[in-house]
C-alpha cells in the first residue's frame, strides 16, 4: 500500500517538475533508458550531475571572487554546466546557463567590465538558485526512489 | 586665404592688362617709327634721284652749249685763214649766232673779242671806227694788249667795243683760255646789264697751223681772239628746272667750289633754305677742269608724313588691343568656367556621396524598421489567435494588413537601396524554373479567378529543367510583372512565356515598334472591329509577336529539334527570354519612357485607382540587369502591355539536376506516363499551354477544335487501329461547352463504347477560368479544373478522377528498431569530459544494444584506441579541456594512417591484398551548437559526421546509418 503511495508521490513529484518546466523531454528520455537492467540509472545520473554541478558552481564562485576575472574560464565552466544540465534535462538550469554565457560573451566583446561583471554575478546567482531548487527536488526524488527500492527488496525477500 | 587669393588674382589681372596695353603701345610706336624712317628713306631716294637728274641735265645742257661755242670758235678761226682782218663781219656773225642760239640754251649770248696788241691799237681803232672801251664804258687806258669785242650776238650787243681784258674775271679767263686752248669758265659774278649771277665761258681762237702739243708761248702767239659766252646761270637754270617735275618741292643751290674753303654761290638763295636735315650733293662737271661745281638739293619743306604712317600703326594698335581683350576675356571666362567646373565637381562628389549615403541609410533604416515590424506583426498574429470580440478582431486585422503592406514596401525600398548601394548579390543555385513559375501563378490564381482573367504560363521544351541562378530574384521579377499585370487587367488574359533567347529573335523589336507606330487609323479600326485575335484569350495583345502565328513558329521549331538541346555541345550559358503579356489598360504613351523610374506611375490617378508605390518596375529592371539581362516593353493604351526580359542562367550538369530535382522541387507524380488525353479547345495558344502542362506529367496529347471534331477523330482513330492507347481523359475548355453538352457527350461516348471504339469511358474534365463557371457544368462531368493551370493541380485532379491511389512513400520503419539493428553488438567509444553527458550518451547507446565504453578525455581515448582495437565507432565531444575533440581526432587519424601504411607494405609483400582492411574508425562529433562552421571544422580534422547533444533519435540514425552496416541478427 505504502509502496503504491510512494510511487504515486514520486510520479506526482516528477510531473510537477515537468509542469514547472524544471525538467524537459530529455528527462523523459532518461526515464525510458532506465529499465530492469539498470535500475539505479536515474539515481546514479542525478548524483553524478549534482556532484559535477556543485564542483562547477564552487569553481565559478571562486573565479568571480577574484580581483581579475578570467572570463574565458568562466565561460568554459558554464559551458560544461550547460552541457550536463541539458543532458539531464534540467531545463531551468540550462536556460540560466545560456543567459550566463551570453553575458560572458558580451563581456568579452564589449569590455564594459563593470556592468557585465555584475550581470555575470547575478547570472551565477540565478544559476545557483535554479540549481538548488532543482537539487531539493532531486533529493526528494532520490529519497523516494530509495524508499521504493527498499520496499521492493523487502517485498522480494 | 580666399581674400589673399582674390587679391593675387586681381593683381595678376591688372598686370596682364598693363602688359597688354604696354605691348600694344610699343608696337604702335615701333611701327610708327618704322613707317617714318621708311618714308624718310623714300624721300631721300627721291631727292637723290631728282638732284642727280637735275645735275645731269644742267651738265648736259652746259656741255651742249660749250661744245657749240667750241664749234663756233673753230668756225671763227677758219675765217682767219690767211686773212687779216678776218673775212667776217658783225652782221654775218650776229645773223649766224642768232640762228644757232637754240644750240646754246644756257648762253644768253656769244661775242668775239679780237686780240689786239697795243701796237696795233690805233690801226684797229681806225679800222673799226671806235675806240676800245673798258667795262665801265670809258675809253680804255693803255694796255699791253686788248681784247675788244668786235662781233657780238644781238642779245649781248651792248658789250661791243668793250675790252674784255678790262674786267677782272674776263681777263683771267682769257689768259687761262689761250694758255690751255680749252674752254674756261670764270667764277660766278654779276653779269653786266642783267646783273644776274653768271659765269663767262671763254674759248681761244687760234690762227691756223698750231700744233697739238704747242707750248704756252706758241699758243699765246697764235691767238687770234677770244670767243666768249655768258651763262646767265640764275635765269637759265631757273628755266631749265621749271621744265622738270617736282620743281616746287625742292630747292637747289649750285656752288663753285674751286676754292673749297669758300664756295661761291652760282644759283639759288644766298642763305640755304628748306628742310636742312635732308640734302643731297651732286658734283657738276662743266667741262672746265680748273673749276669745280656742286649742286645741293634739299626739300623745300619737311617731307610730309604719309597718312598710313599714322593709320596703320593705329590699326595695329586697335587690333592688338582687341586681341588682348579677347584673350583676356577668354582667360577670364576660362577661369570662371574652370572655377564653376571645380565647384560642380565638388557638388557632384557631394551628391554622389549623398546618394550612396542615402542608399546606405535606406538600407540600414529599412533593416532596422523591419526587425521591430516583424515583432509587431508576430504579436498581432498572436493577438489574433486569442479570444477577441469582433471589433477588436477587426482592429487587429486592419493593423496586421497595414503592417504587412508596410513591410512589403520596406522590403521593396530595401531592395532598391541595396541595389543602388551595390549590396545586392545574385545567388547561383540550381533551381527548377517551371515550378517557380507555377508557384507565382498559384499566388495570383485567386485574383485572376475573381476577375475572370486567363492566367497561363508556358515554358518552351528547350528550356532546361534546372538552371543555375537566383531563384528568389527570378521569382521576384516574375511576381512583380505578373502582379502588375493582374492589377491593371480587367479582362482577357495574362500570359507568361519562357523561351530560349536564340530561337525567339529580339531583333524584331524595332520592326514591331515601327509597325505599331506606323499603324494608320483605318488599320487600327479594322483590327478593333476584327474582334478575335489569335492570342490566349482572344483579346488583342500589344505585342503582335505573341499571336498564334509566331507562337506556332516557336512550337514548330521545338518539334523539329526535339532533343537537340540535350546534345553534348550545349553552351554553358542559357539565355532565357521571358514575356509577360496582358490585355490590361496599357501604359499611356506619354508615361512610357519613365516606367522604369522609381516612384513613377503612369499618372497620379493610377495609384489612386490601383494602389502601389511604383517602385516595383524599377526594382525589376535593376534585378534583370543584375542577372545579365535587359527588359523592355511594348504597350498600347487600352490594348495591353507586353513586358519582355532576358535573363542569363548557367546550365547545370546532370548530377546537379538530379540532385536538385530530388531536393528542391516537389516532384511531379510520375504515374501518368503513357496516358493519353484529348483537349478540346478552339484557341491554339491556349491549348498549347494546356498541352505543355499535360506533357510535363508525361501525358500524350491530342487536340481538337470542337467536341464534334474530337468525337470524329476518336471514331476514326479507333476504327483504323483498334489498338493503341486510349484517351483516358478529355479536357474541354469552357468556351467549347454549352448547357446540355454533358448529356450529349456522354451519350456519344457510350455509343463509341458500344461500337468498341473505346474500351472504357474517358474521364471528362472541364477547364474553367472563373469561379462562377463551375455552376453551369453538367452533372456528368467528372471534375472541373480551375485555371490557372499548374502541373501539380492538374496532377492532383487527375489522381482524384482516375482514382489513382497515392503511392504512399514507404515511411521509415520505426526508428528505434532501425537503430537497434544498426547499433546492436557494436563496440562504441564515447568520449566526453562531462560525466553527466557521458553517462547519458552511453546509456542511450546501450539502449540500442551497443556495447559502450567511456573515456573522459582525449588522452584516455587515444590510449584506448591504440591499434588494433575493437571499436566500430566513436562519439567524440568537441569541447574538452587539454585535448579537444578535433585534436584527438587528428591524432587518431595519424595513428591510423601510419598503421595503414605498414599494413599495405606488409600486405603487398605477403601478396594477400584481398584481406587488406584499412583502419578507419568512424568518428562522430558531439556538439551542442550545430552551426555550419563547427561542422566544417569537424570534417576538416577527419571526423565523419556529427550529432547534436543531447541525442535525437532521427539524427543519430541518419549519422550512424552512413557508415555502420547493420549486422545480421545472429551477431547481436
Amino acid at each position: 500500500m505504502s509502496l503504491m503511495a510512494l510511487r504515486e508521490q514520486l510520479n506526482g513529484l516528477v510531473n510537477s517538475m515537468f509542469l514547472e518546466g524544471l525538467l524537459d523531454d530529455q528527462f523523459e528520455q532518461l526515464q525510458m533508458l532506465q529499465d530492469e537492467s539498470s535500475p539505479g540509472f536515474i539515481a546514479e545520473l542525478i548524483t553524478l550531475f549534482c556532484g559535477d554541478s556543485e564542483r562547477i558552481l564552487a569553481e565559478l564562485t571562486k573565479l568571480l571572487d577574484q580581483a581579475v576575472v578570467d572570463y574565458q574560464k568562466v565561460d568554459a565552466f558554464v559551458h560544461q554546466l550547460k552541457g550536463s544540465s541539458s543532458s539531464v534535462g534540467a531545463q531551468h538550469v540550462k536556460l540560466a546557463c545560456v543567459q550566463f554565457r551570453q553575458f560572458c560573451e558580451e563581456h568579452n566583446k564589449e569590455g564594459l567590465k563593470g556592468i557585465y561583471f555584475f550581470r555575470c554575478l547575478r547570472a551565477l546567482n540565478v544559476v545557483k538558485h535554479e540549481y538548488y531548487l532543482l537539487r531539493g527536488k532531486f533529493d526528494t526524488m532520490l529519497q523516494l526512489e530509495q524508499r521504493i527500492q527498499a520496499y521492493e527488496s523487502k517485498q522480494q525477500i | 586665404m580666399a581674400v589673399g587669393g582674390k587679391r593675387r588674382w586681381w593683381w595678376k589681372r591688372r598686370a596682364a592688362v598693363v602688359a597688354g596695353v604696354t605691348i600694344a603701345v610699343s608696337v604702335w610706336l615701333g611701327s610708327h617709327c618704322y613707317f617714318r624712317r621708311e618714308n624718310m628713306a623714300k624721300a631721300e631716294e627721291a631727292l637723290v634721284s631728282m638732284c642727280e637728274e637735275r645735275a645731269r641735265m644742267i651738265q648736259d645742257q652746259f656741255a651742249v652749249s660749250v661744245n657749240h661755242v667750241h664749234a663756233l670758235a673753230i668756225l671763227i678761226s677758219t675765217f682767219y685763214y690767211q686773212k687779216q682782218p678776218p673775212a667776217l663781219d658783225q652782221e654775218t656773225f650776229a645773223y649766224y649766232t642768232a640762228k644757232t642760239a637754240f644750240e646754246r640754251p644756257l648762253l644768253n649770248g656769244v661775242a668775239y673779242a679780237e686780240r689786239i696788241i697795243h701796237s696795233q691799237r690805233e690801226i684797229f681803232e681806225t679800222r673799226q671806227g671806235w675806240t676800245i672801251m673798258t667795262m665801265k664804258r670809258e675809253p680804255s687806258p693803255m694796255q699791253d694788249e686788248y681784247a675788244p669785242v668786235i662781233y657780238s650776238q644781238e642779245t649781248v650787243s651792248y658789250i661791243e667795243a668793250i675790252d674784255m681784258m678790262s674786267g677782272e674775271e674776263d681777263r683771267e679767263n682769257i689768259l687761262r683760255a689761250r694758255a690751255t686752248g680749252k674752254a674756261v669758265l670764270t667764277k660766278p659774278f654779276r653779269l653786266l646789264e642783267s646783273n644776274h649771277l653768271g659765269v663767262v665761258l671763254t674759248f681761244p681762237v687760234y690762227r691756223s697751223g698750231l700744233p697739238e702739243d704747242a707750248t704756252v708761248e706758241q699758243r699765246v702767239e697764235a691767238t687770234a681772239g677770244y670767243l666768249g659766252g655768258a651763262f646767265d646761270v640764275e635765269s637759265l637754270v631757273e628755266n631749265l628746272l621749271r621744265q622738270l617735275a617736282g620743281n616746287q618741292d625742292i630747292t637747289i643751290n649750285v656752288y663753285d667750289i674751286t676754292n673749297a674753303s669758300e664756295p661761291l654761290i652760282m644759283y639759288g638763295p644766298q642763305i640755304p633754305e628748306g628742310y636742312m636735315p635732308l640734302s643731297h650733293v651732286s658734283m657738276l662737271d662743266f667741262g672746265d677742269p680748273f673749276r669745280k661745281h656742286q649742286m645741293h638739293c634739299r626739300y623745300r619743306e619737311k617731307p610730309p608724313l604719309p597718312l598710313s604712317a599714322i593709320t596703320t600703326p593705329f590699326g595695329i594698335f586697335v587690333i592688338i588691343m582687341l586681341g588682348g581683350y579677347i584673350v583676356f576675356a577668354a582667360k577670364n571666362h576660362y577661369d570662371n568656367v574652370k572655377e564653376d567646373c571645380r565647384k560642380m565637381e565638388e557638388l557632384k562628389v557631394q551628391a554622389e556621396a549623398a546618394d550612396v549615403a542615402k542608399s546606405q541609410f535606406l538600407a540600414t533604416v529599412s533593416h532596422e524598421i523591419r526587425t521591430p515590424m516583424n515583432g509587431v506583426l508576430g504579436m498581432l498574429d498572436m493577438l489574433l489567435d486569442t479570444d477577441l470580440n469582433l471589433t477588436q478582431k477587426d482592429y487587429a486585422q486592419t493593423a496586421q494588413v497595414c503592417g504587412k503592406a508596410l513591410i512589403s514596401l520596406i522590403n521593396e525600398v530595401l531592395d532598391r537601396a541595396k541595389i543602388e548601394a551595390g549590396k545586392l548579390e545574385i545567388e547561383a543555385v540550381p533551381f527548377d524554373l517551371r515550378s517557380i513559375l507555377d508557384d507565382v501563378i498559384s499566388l495570383f490564381s485567386s485574383k485572376s479567378r475573381e476577375k475572370g482573367i486567363e492566367l497561363a504560363v508556358f515554358v518552351s521544351d528547350k528550356v532546361p529543367e534546372v538552371v543555375t541562378g537566383d531563384p528568389g530574384r527570378f521569382r521576384q521579377i516574375i511576381t512583380n510583372l505578373v502582379g502588375n499585370s493582374v492589377k491593371f487587367t480587367e479582362r482577357g488574359h495574362i500570359f507568361v512565356q519562357v523561351h530560349l533567347a536564340d530561337n525567339s529573335d529580339l531583333g524584331a523589336d524595332e520592326k514591331v515598334y515601327s509597325g505599331l507606330n506606323g499603324l494608320s487609323q483605318s488599320e487600327k479600326v479594322q483590327i478593333m472591329s476584327d474582334c478575335t485575335f489569335d492570342t490566349l484569350s482572344g483579346f488583342e495583345a500589344a505585342d503582335t509577336r505573341n499571336n498564334w502565328e509566331n507562337f506556332k513558329l516557336l512550337l514548330s521549331d521545338e518539334m523539329i529539334l526535339p532533343e537537340a538541346s540535350t546534345s553534348d555541345k550545349e553552351p554553358d550559358i542559357v539565355t532565357l527570354i521571358v514575356r509577360v503579356e496582358d490585355t490590361g489598360i496599357g501604359i499611356p504613351l506619354c508615361a512610357q519612357d519613365r516606367v522604369f523610374t522609381p516612384f513613377m506611375q503612369a499618372d497620379s490617378s493610377t495609384s489612386r485607382n490601383y494602389g502601389g508605390t511604383g517602385i516595383g518596375l524599377s526594382i525589376t529592371k535593376c534585378l534583370v540587369e543584375l542577372m545579365g539581362g535587359q527588359i523592355n516593353f511594348i504597350s498600347r493604351p487600352n490594348v495591353g502591355s507586353t513586358f519582355t526580359f532576358t535573363a542569363v542562367f548557367k546550365r547545370c550538369n546532370k548530377d546537379a539536376i538530379a540532385d536538385t530535382k530530388r531536393t528542391l522541387s516537389e516532384a511531379l507524380p510520375t504515374g501518368f506516363r503513357g496516358m493519353k488525353a484529348f483537349i478540346v479547345d478552339g484557341k491554339p495558344v491556349r491549348n498549347a499551354v494546356t498541352r505543355y502542362h499535360l506533357k510535363r506529367l508525361g501525358i500524350a496529347v491530342e487536340v481538337a477544335n470542337t467536341v464534334k471534331m474530337m468525337l470524329n477523330s476518336l471514331t476514326r482513330q479507333n476504327s483504323n487501329f483498334r489498338t493503341g492507347r486510349q484517351p483516358y481523359i478529355i479536357l474541354i475548355e469552357k468556351d467549347s461547352w454549352y448547357t446540355g453538352m454533358d448529356v450529349y457527350l456522354h451519350n456519344q461516348l457510350l455509343l463509341l463504347k458500344q461500337n468498341d471504339c473505346v474500351l472504357e469511358l474517358p474521364k471528362i474534365i472541364l477547364l474553367v477560368t472563373c469561379e462562377y463557371d463551375k455552376m453551369s457544368t453538367g452533372s456528368l462531368v467528372d471534375t472541373v479544373i480551375n485555371k490557372p493551370l499548374r502541373a501539380s493541380t492538374v496532377a492532383a485532379c487527375l489522381q482524384q478522377v482516375l482514382g489513382m491511389e497515392k503511392q504512399q512513400k514507404k515511411e521509415l520503419s520505426n526508428g528505434p528498431t532501425n537503430l537497434r539493428n544498426l547499433l546492436a553488438g557494436k563496440n562504441i567509444l564515447v568520449i566526453d569530459d562531462n560525466k553527466v553527458n557521458l553517462r547519458v550518451a552511453a546509456s542511450a547507446l546501450k539502449k540500442y544494444g551497443a556495447r559502450v565504453e567511456c573515456a573522459e578525455s582525449g588522452k584516455d581515448a587515444l590510449s584506448l584506441l591504440q591499434l588494433p582495437h575493437k571499436f566500430d565507432a566513436c562519439f567524440m565531444d568537441v569541447q574538452m579541456p587539454e585535448m579537444d575533440g578535433f585534436e584527438a581526432t587528428r591524432q587518431i587519424r595519424l595513428m591510423e594512417s601510419k598503421e595503414n601504411e605498414q599494413i599495405s607494405i606488409g600486405g603487398a609483400s605477403r601478396g594477400e591484398d584481398s584481406m587488406i582492411v584499412e583502419w578507419h574508425l568512424p568518428i562522430l562529433a558531439m556538439t551542442a551548437d550545430v552551426i555550419q562552421a563547427t561542422y566544417e571544422e569537424c570534417l576538416k580534422c577527419g571526423m565523419d559526421g556529427y550529432v547534436s547533444k543531447p541525442f535525437e533519435e532521427q539524427q543519430l540514425f541518419q549519422a550512424v546509418a552512413k557508415f555502420l552496416v547493420s549486422k545480421p541478427s545472429s551477431d547481436s
